[in-house]
């Protein structure tokens, strides 16, 4: 192994070392996605003044856009375990990819249908074919298409790596989403936020669309953290220290 | 907050069918996203312990010491 990785990287790859710094981190996330989420959600519902244009409906942003934004960065985290996980044959990554995948459903699902709750009264239809909605379902097709793929195999980390590989392929849909409003001529709206330069929103509503966007990061590593946990106790189930954990929870 | 406060509040500007769903879905997703893995992990730790007891009870007979045979614990 090369010498400039720490060993403390080695060490939190091995399965019951991260079992263990996984169960410390979780319900701090967790914590912190609750209070977060809470302050976001009385920023963006109460404090926040109506839209000149959209009045009240315009509120659906402060789930749909940090929705979105996960369902691209827990696609690109699972692309990169997947390079990972084909490349170096750490198991932590594969787990991490896999389980990865139905969390970045949620989000992606989240997003199309609560797009959909706003289109109906702002652009009078539930629906359209449009670039940036239509590569939005494709990535919620890809995401299944991983579950589904992983599922296949009978054994888990062969299917593993069949789902990596398809999920490293469909990396090329996330820029299609990001640049989508760009590229074509969309009913969608383009960019309100921006990362440089001035964003199009006024404060009011900017500070609890961010603060969103923190709790869904939060929420996603609580998430990711809690299944992981699980899915190492189900792949490690022959070795002492799940035994150990096994014995220890049997008064459950 | 007053009675009619919260009235305004909940009606959401006249779109209160539109929002008010779109904000339960969030929740009853994530909701569900959390409760998966806890019922996954408590099932795999059930059966676990079925596969230890079992792997026991083999071990007790074949050392020619007689072991009460393990409850199935899996309905």
């Amino acid at each position: 192994m090369s010498n400039w990785i720490p060993l403390w990287v080695h060490k939190l790859g091995s399965p019951p070392t991260f079992y263990r710094f996984a169960g410390i981190v979780m319900p701090w996330m967790m914590a912190l996605a609750l209070v977060t989420g809470a302050l976001g959600l009385y920023g963006g519902l109460v404090l926040a003044p109506a839209d000149y244009q959209q009045g009240d409906a315009y509120r659906i942003i402060f789930i749909h856009v940090p929705c979105a934004w996960m369902s691209m960065f827990v696609y690109a985290v699972m692309g990169m375990s997947s390079v990972i996980a084909l490349v170096w044959r750490i198991k932590l990554a594969e787990v991490v990819a896999m389980e990865s995948a139905p969390i970045g459903a949620a989000f992606t699902f989240i997003t199309l249908v609560t797009g959909s709750l706003w289109g109906k009264p702002m652009w009078g239809t539930w629906w359209t074919w449009d670039a940036r909605l239509t590569s939005e379902l494709v990535l919620l097709f890809l995401y299944l298409g991983v579950i589904g793929l992983y599922h296949a195999f009978e054994d888990r980390r062969q299917g593993a790596r069949a789902a990596a590989f398809l999920a490293i392929i469909g990396i090329i849909n996330v820029p299609i989403v990001h640049f989508s409003v760009n590229w074509w001529n969309t009913l969608h709206q383009g960019s309100t936020v921006k990362l440089f330069g001035p964003s199009k929103i006024a404060w009011d509503m900017l500070w609890p669309l961010l603060t969103m966007t923190l709790a869904t990061k939060f929420y996603y590593v609580a998430s990711l953290f809690r299944r992981v946990r699980t899915d190492l106790l189900a792949l490690e189930g022959g070795k002492d220290w799940v035994r150990e954990i096994a014995r220890s929870e049997d008064d459950r | 907050m007053s009675m009619h406060a919260l009235q305004v509040f909940l009606a959401m500007g006249g779109y209160a069918a539109y929002v008010w769903p779109a904000y339960a879905l969030f929740f009853i997703v994530l909701i569900a996203d959390t409760l998966a893995p806890v019922l996954r992990r408590r099932r795999v730790l059930r059966e676990l312990r079925a596969r230890l007891a079992r792997q026991s009870a083999r071990q007790g007979r074949s050392n020619g010491t007689p072991t009460p045979t393990p409850t199935p614990t899996s309905p």
